[in-house]
C-alpha cells in the first residue's frame, strides 16, 4: 500500500512539474511537450492508483513473479507496438514519396517533406526497429539464459519509456524541433530521456544474463549486448549538446565543423551497423535455426562474424564524408574498413542461408522460411552494394543521388524488414498461446507483396541514382555543366512514381500482416488449403485386383 | 588540444594500440578453433532447442 501511494505520488510529482515547465517554456513546442509529459504522467498515476488489487493488499498478499515462467507480457506488448509503428512508418514513406513525385502534396508547415522525412526514418528505424528490437531482445535472452527476465518493473519501464521517446521525437519533427542530425534529429531533453530508457535496458539486458542457468552465452545475445552497449556510446558522443536553456527545445553541440560532421557520420554509420545490423543479426541467429529446426550452419563462423563485424564497422564512418573538407587519410581509412566489412558480411549471410542445408524444402513449403532467406539475400545484396559505393570513385558518381535511397531501402525494406516480419509471424502464436497463424497463405501474399514492392523500389533508384549522377557532372565543349538541377528532376519523375508503386505494394504486404496477427490473437484459424501436400487420390488408394478371367467357355 | 599531445596521441594510435587491436581481434577469432572446442560449439548451438516450452 506504501508502495501504491509513493508511486501516486512520484506520478503527481512529474504531472506538476511538467505543467509548470509548460507554463514557463521559452517556445510553444517545448510547452506542448511538456504537456505531452504531463498527460502521460496522469495516465500514469491514474493507473497506478487502479490497477492494484486492493482487496488483496488489505488481506497482505504480495503477488510475486514465477519463476517458472517466461516473462511475456513487455514482449506482447513489444510486437503489437512493432506492428504499429512499422504501419505509421510505412504510410509515412509513402507519403514523402509521393510529396517527391507531385509536389503539391506538401502541406506548409507541418507535413512538409522537411518534417515528414525524418519522421519517417526515426518511425521505421527507431520505432518499428527498436521495438521489434527490445521485444525478440527480452525473448530471446530469456528462452537462450533459461532464466526469467531480470527487473520486471524496469523491462516495463523500458517498453513505455521508449514509446514516450518516440512520441516526444515524432511530434517534435512535425512541429519543427530537430538538431538537423541525421537519424539523430530529437533535441536534447529527448536525447537525455532515451539515454535513461537506454541505461534501464542495459541493466535488464546484462541482468538478464547474469542469473541464466546456461553456462554458455548463446552468441545471438552477444549481437544483442553489442548493439545496446554500442548504441548508448553513439547516442551520447553524437549527443553532447549545451541546451540554450532548461525550459527550451533548442541546443548546440559541443563539436562544430568538420569534427561535427566526422562525429555525425561515426554515429550515423555505426547505427546502421549497430542498431539495424548487429541487432537484427541478433534476431537471424535466434530465429533462423528455430524456424528452421536445426541449429546454425557454424557457431564457430558466427563468432568470427561477430568479432568482424565489431572490429571493422566502428571505423567505416568516414564514407559518408568522401570529398568534403574531412583529411584524406580518415577517407581513405573509411572506405578501406567499408570494403574489408563486405567480407564478415557475406560469411554471415553464408552462414544464416546454410543453416537450411538439408531442408531446403522448407523454402517452398513455409512461407516464414522463405521471408528469411529473402531477408538473409538482401543483407548480402546490401552489403555488398555498400562497400562497392564507399570506393571513392564509384561514390563520385553515387553521392547525394537516389542510389544511395536506394541502397539504404534494399537494406532496410530487404534485410530489416523481412527478417522482422518473419520473427513476428515466429512469434505471434507462441506468445498469445495460439496452435497456428489465423493463415500462411496471407504470409505468402505478404511475402510477394513486399518483395515486389522492394524489386519496384531499389531498381527505380538505381536508374534514377545513376540519371542524377550522370547529369550532375555531364560538362559542355564550352566548359559549362550541361544540365540545370531542375532538368534532372523532371528527368527522374517517372523513377519517383514507381519507387511510390514500390512502397504502396510494401504498405500493402503490412496490411496483410496487421490481419493476420490481429486474427492469430484473437484465436481464430482460416480454413484454408495447406501451402503444400504430397499428392493423394483416395480414388485411387486401392489395391490392384486382377480382372476376372473370362468365363470359360 | 596543444599540437605536441595530438601528436603523441595519433603516433600511439597508428603504432602501439594498432598493434595491440590487432592482437585481440586475432585472439578473439583463434579462439573458437582452440583444440578441444568442437563439442563445446556444438553445444553452444544446440542449447537453443533444450527448451522446447516456448511461452506460456
Amino acid at each position: 500500500m506504501d508502495k501504491v501511494v509513493s508511486r501516486a505520488g512520484i506520478w503527481f510529482g512529474i504531472l506538476l512539474l511538467a505543467l509548470m515547465g509548460s507554463a514557463a517554456a521559452h517556445d510553444r513546442p517545448f510547452a506542448i511537450h511538456m504537456l505531452i509529459v504531463a498527460l502521460a504522467a496522469g495516465i500514469g498515476l491514474i493507473v497506478t492508483v487502479k490497477a492494484p488489487d486492493y482487496a488483496a493488499l488489505r488481506r497482505g498478499l504480495v503477488r510475486l513473479p514465477d519463476e517458472g515462467r517466461y516473462d511475456d507480457d513487455p514482449i506482447r506488448w513489444g510486437v503489437i507496438a512493432t506492428l504499429f509503428w512499422g504501419m505509421a512508418g510505412f504510410l509515412a514513406g509513402l507519403f514523402i514519396a509521393l510529396q517527391l513525385a507531385f509536389p503539391w502534396l506538401n502541406v506548409e508547415p507541418y507535413l512538409n517533406f522537411g518534417r515528414v522525412r525524418p519522421l519517417h526514418t526515426s518511425a521505421v528505424i527507431f520505432a518499428f526497429g527498436g521495438n521489434a528490437l527490445i521485444a525478440t531482445s527480452y525473448y530471446v535472452v530469456q528462452r537462450t539464459c533459461r532464466a526469467r527476465l531480470a527487473f520486471p518493473q524496469l523491462a516495463r519501464f523500458v517498453f513505455w519509456g521508449y514509446q514516450m521517446f518516440i512520441v516526444l521525437a515524432a511530434t517534435g519533427y512535425l512541429l519543427g524541433v530537430t538538431q538537423s542530425k541525421e537519424y539523430a534529429e530529437p533535441e536534447w531533453y529527448t536525447d537525455w530521456w532515451l539515454t535513461v530508457v537506454w541505461l534501464a535496458y542495459l541493466a535488464v539486458f546484462v541482468g538478464t544474463i547474469v542469473k541464466r542457468s546456461e553456462p554458455h552465452i548463446y552468441v545471438a545475445n552477444w549481437f544483442y549486448l553489442a548493439f545496446i552497449v554500442t548504441v548508448a556510446m553513439l547516442h551520447v558522443v553524437n549527443n553532447l549538446d549545451m541546451p540554450v536553456s532548461l525550459l527550451g527545445s533548442k541546443s548546440y553541440p559541443l563539436f562544430a565543423g568538420v569534427q561535427g560532421a566526422l562525429v555525425q557520420w561515426w554515429y550515423g554509420h555505426n547505427a546502421v551497423g549497430f542498431f539495424l545490423t548487429a541487432g537484427f543479426l541478433a534476431m537471424m541467429y535466434y530465429f533462423v535455426p528455430k524456424q528452421a529446426e536445426r541449429p546454425v550452419y557454424s557457431y564457430r563462423l558466427s563468432i568470427i562474424h561477430f568479432w568482424s563485424l565489431i572490429f571493422l564497422y566502428i571505423w567505416a564512418g568516414p564514407h559518408h564524408l568522401h570529398y568534403t573538407a574531412l583529411p584524406d587519410w580518415a577517407q581513405t581509412l573509411g572506405m578501406v574498413f567499408s570494403v574489408m566489412l563486405w567480407m564478415p558480411s557475406w560469411g554471415g549471410m553464408i552462414n544464416g542461408l546454410m543453416t537450411l542445408n538439408g531442408a531446403w524444402d522448407k523454402v517452398r513449403t513455409d512461407p516464414i522460411i522463405r521471408m528469411m532467406v529473402m531477408a538473409l539475400a538482401f543483407y548480402g545484396m546490401s552489403t555488398f552494394e555498400g562497400p562497392m559505393l564507399s570506393i571513392k570513385s564509384v561514390n563520385s558518381l553515387s553521392h547525394y543521388t537516389d542510389w544511395t535511397i536506394g541502397h539504404v531501402h534494399s537494406g532496410a525494406l530487404g534485410w530489416n524488414g523481412m527478417i522482422t516480419f518473419a520473427s513476428m509471424y515466429y512469434l505471434v502464436p507462441r506468445l498469445w498461446g495460439r496452435e497456428r497463424l489465423y493463415s500462411l497463405r496471407m504470409v505468402n501474399w505478404h511475402f510477394w507483396l513486399a518483395t515486389l514492392g522492394i524489386v519496384f523500389y531499389a531498381a527505380s533508384m538505381w536508374v534514377a541514382g545513376i540519371t542524377q549522377g550522370l547529369m550532375w557532372r555531364e560538362y559542355g565543349p564550352d566548359g559549362y555543366l550541361v544540365n540545370s538541377f531542375a532538368e534532372t528532376v523532371a528527368a527522374i519523375h517517372p523513377m519517383y512514381v514507381a519507387r511510390a508503386a514500390g512502397g504502396l505494394m510494401y504498405l500493402s504486404g503490412a496490411v496483410i500482416m496487421v490481419i493476420n496477427v490481429w486474427a492469430t490473437i484473437l484465436g481464430k484459424q482460416r480454413a484454408e488449403a495447406p501451402l503444400h501436400a504430397a499428392a493423394f487420390n483416395p480414388e485411387k488408394d486401392r489395391p490392384l485386383v486382377p480382372a476376372p478371367a473370362a468365363a470359360e467357355a | 588540444m596543444n599540437h605536441s599531445t595530438y601528436e603523441f596521441l595519433r603516433q600511439i594510435a597508428d603504432s602501439w594500440v594498432l598493434v595491440a587491436m590487432a592482437a585481440v581481434f586475432l585472439v578473439l577469432i583463434a579462439w573458437p578453433f582452440r583444440p578441444g572446442s568442437k563439442p563445446r560449439n556444438s553445444d553452444a548451438a544446440n542449447l537453443i532447442f533444450k527448451d522446447e516450452n516456448d511461452g506460456e
